[in-house]
């Protein structure tokens, strides 16, 4: 029987309770207006804690996560989460009001230092922000960095550079931040090559932004060259940092002339991905940038740690409080785990795995770009007698998470694949043992793909009656 | 290496297959004269004991324990069941990806979805989305969101906001065609002052954002303030940085208000020294289509079972890139996630009973204050769970530093902020609080004087 | 609905003459390409476009698509019924899928656009690619 979970609404019922907390014990005297008050309490479920521990398992139950098996997805870096992460984070000692006195939280400041410290020798820039809350948040906070050296300077430009196969995320961000965005095509080795940059390069350009390698997992082999005609040119290389996972130990963005750049400490750095966040995007940047860096920022002191929270040249504030503290924890738990001895292992691992499954797919599947690829690869569905999003629901069936699917842009039917360091041999054998199975299906019996999943949970989901009558809450006596 | 599966062997195995004699060639892509890593400058790895001897030494740092703490300003201590903790931490909630195959997502989309639900109850407006990184974040994110609907491009600003909001709007915006103007308080009630308020309500106006209770500690009359700024079809913008107070004042859609953004963390989230919370968004059904951030909503699959799904994905940055509603896209679901099981314990009965205690906590304290020497409460009525007291001799900061040394977390000192008070403390109650602690407060202030 | 009347744009538009007024809808490769169609953002009535200027956005599940001014004008008329039932533009692009109605200021422009014939080389073109 698959029935799956009511909704905890529909658990609730009249008297029932869940919370174990006094009443409180001062006067009940309230000093504030009837009419400021709530008529009547929200209509929160009544559910003992007995139901709701069940609930959640049985929603628990329904989940995949990388606890439980591969998640081949590019660009994400899903590698594993080490417990021992989880237990330093949730130590009494460290969860600390925002607000405490800087004498009482030095243990918490000097994380924080420590953290900067090794993303500074990973990446080779100058100093770090640890207050972005996401690799988008970086980003944003990156382009106001930009923007803020060049109107300093008195050359306030209007336009950044992005190629074509970027992340959604920067030109949205540059967007945000105020700049025009113009494309720039990936060529036929699909990278940016030094003349495609120059074909775009005009006195109006403030910035190009790169992943690196970039979302075909090629290494965006000219640059070097192409940051040197970026600052010939007044202009600055942004990087974004999602792809850092097949460098560390390696190569520096620092020494590759990289300006600014944001990391994700959920990708790279090991940090659990939630279902979707939180994360944190640290930003780094270039000397002559470290005044730009905004607020607040910790600094030693002799054998004290400071916050500094005015600084004129500062872009500002970009979030409450720290930044993701507690997410910071983990990162650095897991550096100082890793060491110097295991850093450059990390990315030799995510490139070899990777390019195991490369080899053992190339056959099989059509491979666009031809070039070496790092730590993921991308394939497309040229030549195949189903869509990629048959492949990757009927992938689903035999107990795998797809790759990522239609990203990049660049690639027709994007099958994007990045195994990680994390991957046992025998996890790749068996996924490119099944890929073969369901190609082989793809050509016998297609409809068993389109069909696909039937051995989920749930099977495909209707996504346009959820866009065309979007139901984005449950309501008493609702359709449900 | 515990983290790396491979065996020697298993490498050499691959790179037969791969075709190389070494993984050095994999990386021959990369231009050789740039590989200068200074591997020797990174600590050595630390086994698991070394790891937890190394982070006990770094807690060991901190002197913050052990202390009876009113700091709010922001950030809330409550009491957090440990059924929130155990189920919260399960690899199945906190080590999944985003839910975009939801055919084996169900558990995080059903999860969030009921979330969602619980904050448009709490709001008492009509949509929630799945989260934003804070309440400050949140608060930018609404004057995008009123100056993107409206086409107008100024927004005001309550002086009452956290100075912190209010800093992340005004770099939200710098290189945007939007104006920030401040709206003032009238310093008698600690409210937003309604006749600069009414002056500055015009055509050009796109939104009036205030915070209540706010940063005083204040609960402002968000009717009058919603119906004001109405008249001159301008959006109302409550922020609300204490979300418990959604559970005992009247909710934001009660109001009149449009949006309510503003900060969880107070539903079963560790104070963390300040991350990751959970900025929240709840808006009025016209702006569903415009909202910022993932939406999960309700369907059905192919054999009619009703399931789950991120939808109207179309606002965001992976579809409309540049044209996107927002940048945003890892969020705080795990976060969400615990704060719909905080929800769901403390249910409809616990959680308004926490939240009456809070306030009646802070009510008692400012009762017993009244005869003080040495302080004066600024505020002494109409505020939620946060007390203003002006110290009449010395400063904020030295009543502080007293009360410190006697093992009391007071308050926080509004010269902490820009432009603040030297003489203002800004008082915190919570339902963790009980009568000998609050008692312990009072007696500790009238021995400081 | 009789193609032959209409003119076609580069952008899948399809444009019919009504006196001083065009209807304007996409076309049948447009709606297929977007796959269904969950919600059309339409123009308030009375904005005044130049020929190219975005004057509608249909969204699908998995994608937004700009609808062009074809010519200049000002919008009059919108087309109410797709607040509802946004798949009529996937049902009947030509017919009841029609998405605004709008004033002539520049009779001229409406030569630049293609005729039938035209229009269906030019996608023999695309697929082509």
């Amino acid at each position: 029987m698959n029935t799956l979970p009511k909704l905890i609404f529909e658990l609730s019922r009249e008297g029932k309770v869940g919370c174990g907390l006094n009443e409180a014990d001062v006067p009940a005297e309230p000093a504030i207006d009837a009419a400021l008050l709530r008529g009547t309490p929200a209509d929160l479920p009544q559910v003992s804690e007995v139901e709701i521990v069940r609930h959640y398992m049985a929603l628990a139950k329904l989940n995949y996560s990388v606890d439980a098996g591969f998640y081949p997805l590019g660009s994400c870096t899903m590698k594993y989460n080490p417990k021992i992460n989880e237990k330093l984070a949730a130590a009494d000692d460290l969860q600390a009001h925002p607000y405490a006195p800087h004498d009482l939280v030095q243990g918490n400041l000097e994380i924080m230092a420590r953290l900067e410290e090794w993303l500074v020798k990973l990446t080779g820039l100058a100093g770090f922000t640890l207050a972005p809350a996401a690799g988008a948040h970086g980003e944003f906070t990156g382009m106001l960095i930009v923007r803020k050296h060049l109107q300093e300077k008195g050359d306030a430009r209007k336009v950044v550079l992005i190629p074509d196969s970027a992340h959604g995320t920067n030109p949205a961000s540059a967007h945000f931040a105020g700049y025009e965005v113009k494309e720039i095509p990936s060529n036929s080795r699909g990278i940016i090559g030094l003349e495609d940059l120059r074909a775009h390069l005009t006195p109006d350009v403030a910035a190009l932004m790169m992943t690196n390698p970039n979302t075909l997992g090629i290494f965006e082999s000219d640059i070097a060259a192409i940051a040197e005609a970026l600052h010939a040119n007044g202009s600055l290389l942004y990087m974004d940092g999602a792809n850092l996972n097949a460098l560390l130990g390696v190569v520096r963005p620092g020494d590759l002339g990289v300006d600014v750049m944001h990391l994700n400490l959920h990708k790279t750095f090991a940090t659990p991905h939630g279902g979707g966040g939180p994360g944190s995007g640290p930003v780094g940047v270039a000397a002559r940038l470290l005044p730009h860096l905004p607020v607040p920022r910790i600094r030693k002191k002799g054998d004290t740690f400071e916050v500094v929270y005015d600084d004129p040249r500062s872009i500002g504030r970009v979030k409450n409080f720290y930044g993701q503290f507690l997410v910071m924890v983990r990162a650095l738990a897991y550096l100082m785990a890793l060491g110097r001895e295991n850093v450059m292992r990390v990315a030799e691992d995510a490139v070899l795995n990777a390019n195991y499954i490369r080899k053992r797919l190339e056959g099989k599947l059509d491979l666009p770009y031809k070039a070496p690829t790092l730590h993921e690869v991308v394939f497309s569905d040229d030549g195949l007698p189903v869509k990629t999003l048959d492949i990757a629901k009927r992938l689903l069936d035999f107990g795998f998470h797809p790759f990522t699917i239609y990203f990049p842009l660049i690639v027709h039917g994007a099958m994007m694949i990045e195994p990680t360091e994390s991957e046992s041999k025998e996890t790749l054998d068996e996924f490119v043992a099944v890929m073969e199975v369901i190609l082989g299906e793809a050509r016998e019996n297609p409809d068993l793909l389109r069909q696909a999943p039937t051995r989920t949970p749930v099977r495909r989901l209707d996504e346009t009656l959820a866009a065309r009558k979007p139901v984005l809450r449950w309501r008493k006596g609702g359709d449900t | 290496m515990r983290y790396l599966p491979l065996t020697d062997a298993e490498r050499e195995e691959m790179r037969k297959v791969i075709g190389v004699s070494e993984v050095k060639e994999l990386f021959s892509c990369i231009p050789s004269g740039k590989c200068h890593f200074p591997l020797g400058q990174l600590p050595a790895a630390l086994s698991e004991p070394e790891l937890v001897a190394a982070f006990k030494e770094l807690a060991g740092k901190n002197a913050f324990s052990g202390r009876l703490s009113f700091l709010g300003a922001g950030a809330y201590d409550h009491f957090i069941p440990e059924v929130v903790s155990y189920l919260s931490g399960k690899g199945e909630f906190l080590t999944p990806y985003t839910p975009y195959q939801p055919e084996v997502s169900q558990g995080s989309l059903q999860a969030i979805f009921e979330y969602q639900t619980m904050m448009a109850m709490l709001t008492g407006l009509d949509v929630a989305n799945a989260s934003l990184y804070d309440g400050a974040t949140a608060a930018a994110e609404a004057v995008l969101l009123a100056v993107r609907r409206s086409g107008r491009s100024r927004v005001l600003l309550a002086s009452t906001l956290h100075p912190e909001y209010a800093a992340v709007i005004r770099t939200y915006v710098q290189n945007l065609p939007i104006e920030l103007r401040t709206v003032a308080v009238e310093e008698e009630s600690g409210r937003v002052d309604g006749g600069d308020l009414r002056s500055r309500l015009d055509d050009s106006v796109a939104a009036f954002v205030f915070q209540s209770p706010n940063f005083l500690g204040v609960v402002e009359d968000g009717g009058s303030i919603a119906a004001a700024v109405h008249e001159r079809k301008a959006y109302a913008v409550q922020v609300v940085a204490e979300a418990m107070s959604l559970a005992y004042l009247a909710s934001p859609g009660e109001c009149g208000v449009d949006m309510a953004v503003g900060e969880a963390q107070s539903f079963g989230l560790s104070l963390g020294f300040g991350g990751p919370y959970l900025g929240f968004m709840a808006v009025r059904e016209e702006f569903m289509r415009q909202i910022p951030g993932r939406l999960v909503g309700q369907t059905r699959d192919l054999d009619g079972k009703r399931g789950y799904v991120l939808t109207l994905s179309t606002r965001e940055q992976h579809i409309k890139r540049e044209k996107a509603t927002s940048n945003i896209c890892s969020n705080e679901a795990w976060c969400a996630l615990r704060a719909g099981m905080y929800l769901a314990v403390m249910g409809k009965a616990g959680l308004a009973r926490a939240a009456r205690a809070c306030h009646l906590n802070a009510a008692y304290f400012v009762r017993s204050a009244a005869g003080m020497k040495n302080i004066r409460v600024v505020y002494a009525r109409n505020f939620y769970n946060e007390v203003l007291i002006e110290v009449k001799k010395g400063s904020a900061a030295g009543l502080a530093a007293a009360l410190k040394k006697k093992g009391i977390l007071a308050g926080v000192p509004l010269s902490w902020f820009e432009a603040g008070r030297k003489d203002r403390l800004l008082l915190a109650f919570s339902e963790v609080h009980d009568r000998a602690a609050i008692d312990r407060l009072l007696a500790a202030i009238g021995e400081a004087s | 609905m009789a193609q032959e009347n209409l003119l076609f744009s580069k952008d899948h538009e399809w444009v019919r003459s009504e006196g001083g007024t065009v209807v304007v809808g996409v076309t049948d490769y447009a709606q297929h390409e977007l796959g269904d169609v969950v919600y059309v953002d339409l123009p308030a009535a009375g904005k005044e476009l130049r020929k190219g200027d975005p004057a509608a956005n249909i969204e699908s599940v998995k994608a937004v698509s700009d609808v062009y001014a074809p010519v200049s004008g000002k919008i009059t008329e919108v087309n109410p019924k797709l607040n509802a039932t946004p798949e009529l533009v996937n049902q009947d692009p030509f017919g009841e899928g029609w998405i605004f109605k709008m004033s002539v200021t520049q009779a001229s422009e409406l030569s630049e656009l293609m005729d039938l014939r035209k229009y269906e080389e030019y996608l023999k073109g695309i697929a082509g690619e």
